[in-house]
């Protein structure tokens, strides 16, 4: 095939458990800096096709290519561990709940990786924890337990865990989807901040209003396949297609 | 005859010491087991088939027979095949590898039961399967047992009376030697469940600690 245009490529993406097609044939680019939501119904695949993305659920079809370099190419299985273990080190991943390392404080969630991964020095450590941890606005509690934090506050630490990597792409799996209602708001300002420093994330939401003030673009999915794909204005408010609107219409339902 | 424990204070340096041999071997027999326990349990898991396999044949013949039939086995057996342990060696590694197979099935159980979004946030920042079993899986898996690998300790300390059969000098063993130049077995035996009993308040005393210090890291 041709080599990658674009920063992020993904390719005629498929992905089966057995006879069931979770994935049909996804195919998307996103550009370096660019933020691309994914909205869809529950089941519609969108978790699969971001957790294909550092391979965490192989494809079981298509390729994906991260700056010039395919993420999930064929190697031997000892090669391929090796390739797979550095190609993570560039993809950031936030997940719905948190999954921050309870056993270790919140300097060491966010320290741990790099130490162990880039062999920096304990200072250089600690000077990675209080920058990424001043990012987030989680300096205070550095040296708190997760079990000691707010569902919010697990959130901004888990993100800046996963920067602490400095990764050149960032992936969110409904970052607030199991935050109480007051405290998305101090998740969603560090991923504003995020987005005016040009990190390049995808995005899966349930919420529309985040997702058409941060993004460029936003892809609708359903049962495997994107539905529709363009500008927020457009996909939020003037879809092209009938499936994307009934979903809008019952989401706005939803949340009232 | 009566009981008359006037005749304790003059044995009291003996059985002292067979307390302290007690400790000993019991402290270095938990350490074997519990670095045991951990190193089993990721065999039992996550070796290939060709480790695996015999590994479920020794973990089963540690479980399935007796303790003392294993030390018999440990210091006596093993020299006719040319290895001579010293009775205390022998005594620590038979105590020790029994309960490294329990603490090892504790210890499967637990890393089974860490929730799976551990390992996978591990593995997304790049960690290799075992860098994540290493830094994430095994240590919170370790914290969730400390209750139960206490008690195997406890049990461990109780079982430790069995190396007196090797000839460890242990508290057992004294109270016995005691007895034999006393006659006096209810006051040396009365004594030595005393020593036994404080050592165990010891023992969960610090295991009490160690619940309270990792109760945050939950
Ligand atoms: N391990 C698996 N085995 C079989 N089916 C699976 C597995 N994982 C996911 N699926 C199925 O794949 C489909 C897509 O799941 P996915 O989690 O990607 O959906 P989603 O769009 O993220 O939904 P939600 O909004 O509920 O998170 C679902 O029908 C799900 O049941
Ligand atoms: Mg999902």
């Amino acid at each position: 095939m041709t080599d990658p245009q674009h920063f992020v490529e993904i390719r005629h993406a498929q992905k089966s458990y057995g006879k069931f097609e979770v994935l049909k044939d996804i195919s998307l680019t996103v550009e370096r800096g660019q933020i691309v939501a994914i909205i869809g119904p529950s089941g519609s695949g969108k978790s699969t096709l971001l957790r294909a993305i550092n391979d965490l659920d192989p494809l079981t079809g298509g390729e994906i290519w991260l700056d010039g370099v395919q993420v999930n190419k064929k190697l031997p299985h000892r090669q391929y561990e090796k390739h797979i273990n550095a190609m993570r080190q560039h993809v950031g991943m936030v997940f719905q709940h948190f999954n921050l390392f309870p056993h270790l404080t919140v300097r060491e969630n966010v320290t741990m990786a790099p130490k162990l991964l880039k062999g920096i020095s304990e200072d250089e450590a600690n000077k990675l924890a209080e920058e990424q941890l001043n990012h987030v606005g989680m300096i205070e509690r550095i040296d708190y337990y997760p079990s000691q934090l707010s569902g919010g506050q697990k959130q901004r630490v888990a993100i800046a865990r996963a920067l602490a990597m400095r990764p050149k792409l960032m992936l969110f799996d409904e970052a607030t989807s199991a935050l109480d209602p007051e405290l998305v708001e101090e998740v969603n300002q560090v991923m504003k901040t995020l987005a005016e420093e040009h990190m390049t994330m995808i995005i899966v939401t349930h919420e529309m209003d985040f997702a058409a003030s941060v993004c460029d673009r936003v892809l609708f999915m359903d049962q495997g396949v994107v539905v529709e794909e363009g500008p927020p204005e457009k996909v939020f408010r003037n879809p092209d297609q009938e499936r994307t609107r009934e979903f809008l219409r019952k989401h706005l339902e939803g949340a009232k | 005859m009566g009981l008359d424990f006037s005749v304790v204070p003059g044995w009291l340096d003996t059985i002292l010491l067979g307390g302290l041999w007690t400790i000993a071997i019991t402290l270095s027999a938990a350490v074997l087991s519990f670095v045991g326990g951990i190193l089993f349990a990721v065999i039992a898991l996550y070796a290939p088939w060709i480790v695996r396999q015999p590994f479920r044949l020794f973990a089963w013949l540690f479980m399935g027979t007796p303790l003392l039939l294993q030390l018999f086995l440990i210091y006596f057996g093993l020299i006719q095949i040319g290895i001579n342990l010293p009775a205390f060696v022998a005594g620590v590694i038979g105590l020790g590898l029994h309960f490294a197979v329990y603490n090892s099935e504790l210890i499967q159980t637990a890393i089974v039961a860490v929730d799976k979004g551990q390992m996978e946030a591990a593995r997304t920042l790049g960690l290799s399967r075992s860098q994540a079993l290493r830094k994430v899986v095994v240590p919170q898996a370790v914290r969730d047992v400390i209750p139960p690998i206490g008690n195997n300790m406890i049990a461990l300390l109780k079982d430790s009376a069995l190396v007196s059969v090797i000839g460890v000098g242990e508290l057992t063993l004294s109270a016995q030697l005691a007895i034999g130049r006393t006659y006096r077995p209810f006051e040396f035996y009365l004594v030595a469940a005393v020593c036994y009993y404080i050592i165990n308040l010891g023992m969960e005393a610090v295991l009490r600690r160690i619940e309270r210090r990792t109760a945050l890291s939950r």
